[in-house]
């Protein structure tokens, strides 16, 4: 595995009395993903019911363990362990994609116009240059079933809003810098929105709870009105805020 | 087993009632918070007073003003903050099992001495699981009385499994007698960042003292005291956990808890321990409080030893 990693990595760094965290990159990369997902089935193996939680995200991974069972030290000697015969999940071709449904349109989308502007780009061009690309999701947080994905088309970069808003309904689809997003239920934000999903991103009866999970692959398809009507979208328009 | 049913109605709700179990694992990974009690302590002798299990649901009672009314007889334990309890206008004991009537009022004042009053009944507080966990909350909608992450409101039936208990049951003095008004002196586990702090700042982040600013909740406490200097400013998301202490850009320290966000891109110093988390937990705005640099080896035997008194 060497040469995969920057200097001096991966490296284990104590994130308190029940935790590690594994650092194996250093920048944000697609390429990182098969490693982490990798890492965490190898963790679930290891610890078996020792494992509390682990949260993998861009390019670390945090373990965290009982310590009633388990000290610090033997759990950082189990890492090692499997961080030297750590690799990486294969990655076909034809990987299966996850493929949103997205109302793209500035009654549910507030700053497409925004990007088009800052682009110099229509608004079908910001929709094709969203759409046209196939995502991964590198981290799950901010809110249960909130998936940053990357990386967005350069010429869609647009900074966060100045004031985030209080209320982004849930199912907006968003960007900010490199990064895109669907809010999975009514929270504050400050990324731009773009259009809305139908689809529930997050349910608690639900197998596996969130539609996503750290390393998807994910596209955003657009769809009309009507469909997003008939998939059961919220279509009231954004509501002022002042 | 006995059949759930309402043990204790709200009568009146006060600021902040929560359910807690001992709070949501696995799924931290979805970006579901930790929940549970931000005091372990406080809530694990009220459970224990009365008989129950590690990781029964309680009454987190946060500032006080809560009132209840017994709907059938039970015995509860109130430990953690001295909130000025009464039952039925007679000060309540805490640390203490005891033996309540139908028909009884329990009323929360306000602080004497910390900040959050843990609530158990013997059986237990009975509540469908969300995600594997009753632990309420708000923010997630997620779990509580209700299973939608609401706090306690008035009207509320809290249902209970009641089982027989022993009443007069009470905690050693080292833990039912603590001072939460003293200055608390919190046990840290360097880590992290905590390289690419300056010097100075390294210093006084140990030496210091810290007071607990107005923005204080589940999610963390803000400390507010010498400006550390880090020479990150802002980071790639990762896991945060239980206490972790991130210096955002304006050089005032986070002690992060149960509610925190599961990820985040500020340098840290390093975690709080569990007993400090909890001890943090109940110290009031405008507290004092020091970090200490802790060694693992005592900081797990402190826990273990902790632990092993409610097996």
């Amino acid at each position: 595995m060497s040469g995969v990693f920057p200097p001096g990595l991966p490296r284990l760094e104590s994130a308190g009395l029940d935790g590690w965290m594994v650092r194996l990159f250093d920048a944000i990369d697609e390429a990182n993903m098969p490693w982490l997902t990798a890492l965490v089935r190898d963790c679930e193996k290891a610890f078996g019911d020792q494992l509390v939680d682990l949260v993998p995200s861009y390019t670390t991974l945090l373990v965290t363990f009982d310590p009633l069972r388990l000290s610090p030290g033997e759990a950082r000697k189990r890492l090692i362990e499997r961080l030297q015969w750590l690799q990486p999940d294969e990655e076909p071709a034809d990987a299966p994609v996850k493929e949103l449904p997205v109302w793209y349109d500035p009654a549910v989308g507030p700053e497409l116009s925004r990007l088009a502007e800052l682009a110099g780009m229509s608004l079908e061009e910001v929709v094709a240059g969203h759409s046209e690309r196939t995502y991964r999701v590198f981290a799950l947080g901010f809110a249960p079933g909130f998936a940053f994905m990357g990386s967005v088309d350069a010429r869609l970069e647009a900074p966060r809003l100045a004031t985030p808003r209080r209320r982004v309904p849930a199912g907006s689809v968003a960007v900010t810098g490199q990064q895109t997003a669907a809010y999975p239920a009514v929270t504050p934000g400050g990324w731009n929105l773009i259009g809305r999903t139908p689809a529930v991103l997050f349910d608690r009866d639900r197998e596996g709870f969130s539609l996503f999970q750290v390393g998807d692959r994910v596209r955003f398809v657009p769809i009309d009105r009507a469909e997003f009507e008939r998939r059961g979208g919220d279509t009231r328009p954004m509501e002022e805020e002042r | 087993m006995t059949e759930a049913s309402v043990g204790l109605r709200v009568t009146r709700a006060g600021p902040l009632a929560l359910l807690q179990d001992a709070g949501r694992f696995g799924v931290r990974r979805l970006g579901v918070t930790q929940g549970g009690p931000v005091d372990l302590h406080g809530w694990a002798w009220a459970n224990h007073l009365v008989g129950n299990a590690w990781g029964a649901p309680a009454l987190e009672v946060t500032f006080g003003g809560l009132e209840l009314t017994a709907e059938r007889g039970l015995v509860l334990a109130v430990a953690g903050a001295d909130l000025s309890a009464t039952l039925d206008g007679q000060p309540l004991p805490g640390w203490r099992a005891l033996f309540v009537e139908r028909g009884q009022q329990l009323a929360f004042g306000s602080p004497v001495n910390g900040l959050r009053a843990y609530l158990a009944v013997a059986g237990g507080f009975a509540a469908a699981p969300v995600l594997g966990s009753v632990a309420c909350v708000a923010r997630e909608g997620l779990g509580g009385h209700d299973g939608q992450g609401h706090r306690l409101a008035e009207g509320d039936g809290l249902r209970v499994t009641p089982r027989r208990a022993a009443v007069g049951r009470t905690a050693p003095r080292d833990d039912a007698e603590i001072d939460y008004r003293r200055p608390a002196e919190l046990a840290l586990l360097p880590g992290a960042q905590i390289a690419e702090f300056s010097g100075e700042s390294l210093f006084q982040a140990f030496n210091a003292s810290w007071r607990v600013d107005d923005r204080a909740d589940r999610m963390g406490v803000r400390l507010t005291g010498p400006t550390l200097q880090c020479r990150m400013t802002s980071m790639i998301s990762e896991g945060i956990s239980l206490g972790a202490v991130q210096v955002p850009p304006d050089g005032q320290p986070i002690a992060l808890l149960n509610d925190r966000q599961t990820i985040g891109g500020y340098p840290r110093l390093g975690a709080l321990t569990p007993l400090a988390c909890s001890r943090l937990a109940q110290c009031l705005p405008g507290q004092e409080v020091r970090l200490n640099a802790a060694a693992t080896e005592s900081a797990l035997e402190a826990y273990r030893r902790f632990r092993g008194g409610f097996a």
